[in-house]
């Protein structure tokens, strides 16, 4: 996915630049916050370097992490959805940044002149999408760790392919080549939904596996975790850390929850599924472009996709190419969802808190590690 | 950390490009691959000039081409984007060897490559030439934020820690007998992954720690100020500025 230069023109790069930069900056200012905020009480603003810069380490190690798919081909970790999840979504927009920066002046990897395009593909849109994806799937999903999983899952799945919309979009706007924007955009996503499976299944592995063994570490978790309890001569005691705000309605499923859950799944699956669609038509378009069905006709070929209903819908424009729709319904679909989340909760608050324990949460342990104790 | 002073792209030389100050080189290659993505794609002579000028700072440099084939390859994947490109674009199509072409595809094919090729060996001669503490020192001398730099610091001297400890954990599971052959074995990879982030992040904070206990507050000491003379300045710059030449012959003629 690395864009080399003279790949897209330069007013497009331009502004994709400035918009790199304006996310570096943001990034600079909340990873100072999330990494201060995270681990012991020591150190403040100046744990920033540090930490931000293992973790892109860590991130430009993973990416070279050869997962085996089938005879002989093998993949490898994006790491942006990841980086979110595990150190929160400022410094993975800043580590992911440091990364193409370095792999596009020492390695070659990306133009120089299209590193504006490059992190605000790979380290913008994947993380801003994967990160509110995952926090408005946590929200409606029960309290547990298998839900941090399934969250980071679904969030990885859709943070590439809507990266590879957003480079379409870039392309349409400023591509070098008159390539319609719609095979670009079936192309572009049609392969990226197969990344995004692959991007999805590690995500969700590795958190599962970080969950497991430093769940304090995972800043995606952080409202999971059941204050420490000392064993002090039998007895269960309150360690002393610095608890996190106890969750009032930290209940098991709930049926409203689970019915929300499927109806956000189902949204997302009826995105994914308007792609596909979308794929058939541009399929019928490519014979009609070969057999010499004028340009017109192609355009109204591509008004007749799914996708573009999407974006009627919101503009009224038939010429609305693809790239543009998907990206509308994508950010449609989070907005949806968090919105169906933020009624619900306020639903929630104003209704008696249900008496549920957070035993889900406690991992095996034996003494009542209730949320409501505490 | 054992070669911590250098990366394995860096040519060891003591050539003319090699000694310019980094921030002289950063700013020239930046400016160049600008003035060559400027360049109308029509004007095919250019970019044969721009080869040339990147092959006279190769040579200026002692980079053998061999060297500079090679890390080229990096490229691939887009090279395979841009032959596709002449089949799937709109407008005039012509006969090439009984395929139907797209002019405009096939124009644009042209200009990614070779827009992209020249990006490429720029950013490889830039890497080849440069230390990566003077590149550092270089791109904080340009301007870049400091904590950006500090970050990226970080991310080249540990890169190099974090892929070993990654090819330690590989080499660990293969004595074991565990070799990943699909996406069954997902699972474990992705346990080794975990544990590489939290061992990268646990580093982090005892170097953190370390660094705090030598006196450390946010912000890295500037032992030595690189400055730059007008000589190497205009040096350096001589690249882009050919290069500019030649962009406006590229549009007037």
């Amino acid at each position: 996915m690395h864009v080399p230069d003279g790949f897209i023109n330069a007013p497009v790069s331009a502004a994709t630049g400035v918009v790199a930069v304006a996310a570096v900056a943001v990034g600079l200012k909340g990873a100072r916050r999330e990494l201060a905020a995270s681990g012991p009480a020591l150190g403040g603003a100046e744990r920033t370097a540090p930490l931000a810069g293992l973790v892109a380490a860590f991130i430009f190690a993973v990416q070279m992490l050869n997962f085996p798919v089938a005879a002989g081909t093998s993949g490898h970790l994006l790491g942006g959805a990841l980086a979110a999840i595990l150190v929160g979504p400022y410094t993975g927009v800043l580590c992911v940044s440091v990364v193409l920066l370095m792999q596009g002046l020492l390695f070659a990897d990306g133009g120089l002149t299209a590193l504006g395009v490059n992190i605000t593909n790979m380290a913008l849109v994947t993380v801003v999408v994967a990160y509110a994806l995952f926090r408005a799937l946590l929200k409606v999903l029960p309290r547990r760790r298998s839900s941090v999983t399934a969250a980071s899952f679904v969030a990885a799945l859709v943070s590439v392919p809507a990266a590879a919309l957003a480079f379409t979009l870039m392309y349409w706007l400023g591509g070098t080549t008159e390539v319609p924007v719609g095979k670009v955009a079936t192309a572009m996503v049609g392969v990226h939904v197969l990344i995004g499976i692959g991007e999805a299944l590690i995500t969700a592995a590795t958190v599962s596996a970080v969950l497991a063994v430093r769940p304090d570490l995972v800043h995606g978790a952080r409202g999971l975790s059941v204050p420490l309890k000392l064993r002090v001569g039998g007895e269960l005691v309150d360690a002393p850390a610095a608890a996190p705000a106890p969750a009032p309605a930290a209940s098991g499923p709930h049926p409203r929850k689970v019915w929300i859950g499927g109806l956000i799944a189902s949204l997302l699956l009826a995105g994914f599924v308007s792609f596909y669609a979308s794929a058939n038509p541009d399929g019928l378009e490519k014979v009609a472009s070969d057999k010499g069905i004028d340009k017109k006709a192609e355009e109204h070929d591509i008004a007749d996709s799914p996708l573009a209903d999407y974006g009627v819908s919101g503009i009224d424009n038939t010429r609305l190419a693809g790239g543009l729709a998907g990206v509308i319904g994508v950010g449609g679909t989070v907005l949806l969802g968090s919105g169906v989340f933020w009624a619900v909760r306020r639903r929630r608050t104003t209704g008696t808190p249900p008496a549920g324990t957070a035993s889900a949460t406690a991992a095996g342990t034996s003494g009542p590690t209730d949320r409501e104790a505490v | 950390m054992g070669a911590g002073h250098s990366h394995k792209l860096y040519r060891h030389g003591h050539s003319v490009v090699h000694r310019l100050p980094a921030h002289c080189k950063l700013a020239a290659v930046f400016c160049f691959v600008l003035v060559v993505v400027s360049t109308p794609r029509t004007a095919m002579w250019a970019f044969a000039l721009y080869a040339a000028l990147l092959g006279a700072v190769a040579a200026a440099a002692r980079v053998p081409a061999g060297f500079l084939a090679k890390r080229l390859l990096i490229e691939v994947p887009f090279v395979a984007f841009a032959v596709l490109l002449p089949f799937v674009a709109e407008g005039e199509r012509v006969d090439v060897l009984g395929l139907s072409l797209s002019v405009n595809g096939l124009w644009g094919a042209w200009n990614v490559l070779a827009k992209g090729t020249l990006g490429v060996a720029a950013s490889v001669l830039l890497a080849a030439t440069t230390e990566l503490r003077e590149v550092l020192l270089g791109l904080q001398r340009l301007g870049l934020p400091s904590l950006l730099v500090q970050i990226a610091a970080f991310m080249l001297r540990y890169g190099e820690v974090i892929t070993d400890e990654m090819r330690r954990m590989r080499l660990a599971r293969l004595s074991r007998g565990f070799e990943a052959r699909g996406v069954r074995h997902w699972g474990v990879l992705a346990k080794s992954a975990g544990a590489l982030f939290i061992r990268s992040y646990e580093r982090g904070e005892r170097v953190h720690l370390a660094m705090l206990s030598r006196g450390y507050t946010g912000a890295m000491p500037v032992i030595d100020r690189i400055t730059a003379s007008r000589a190497q300045w205009s040096y350096a710059l001589a690249l882009p500025a050919l290069a500019l030449v030649v962009c406006v012959l590229g549009w007037t003629l």
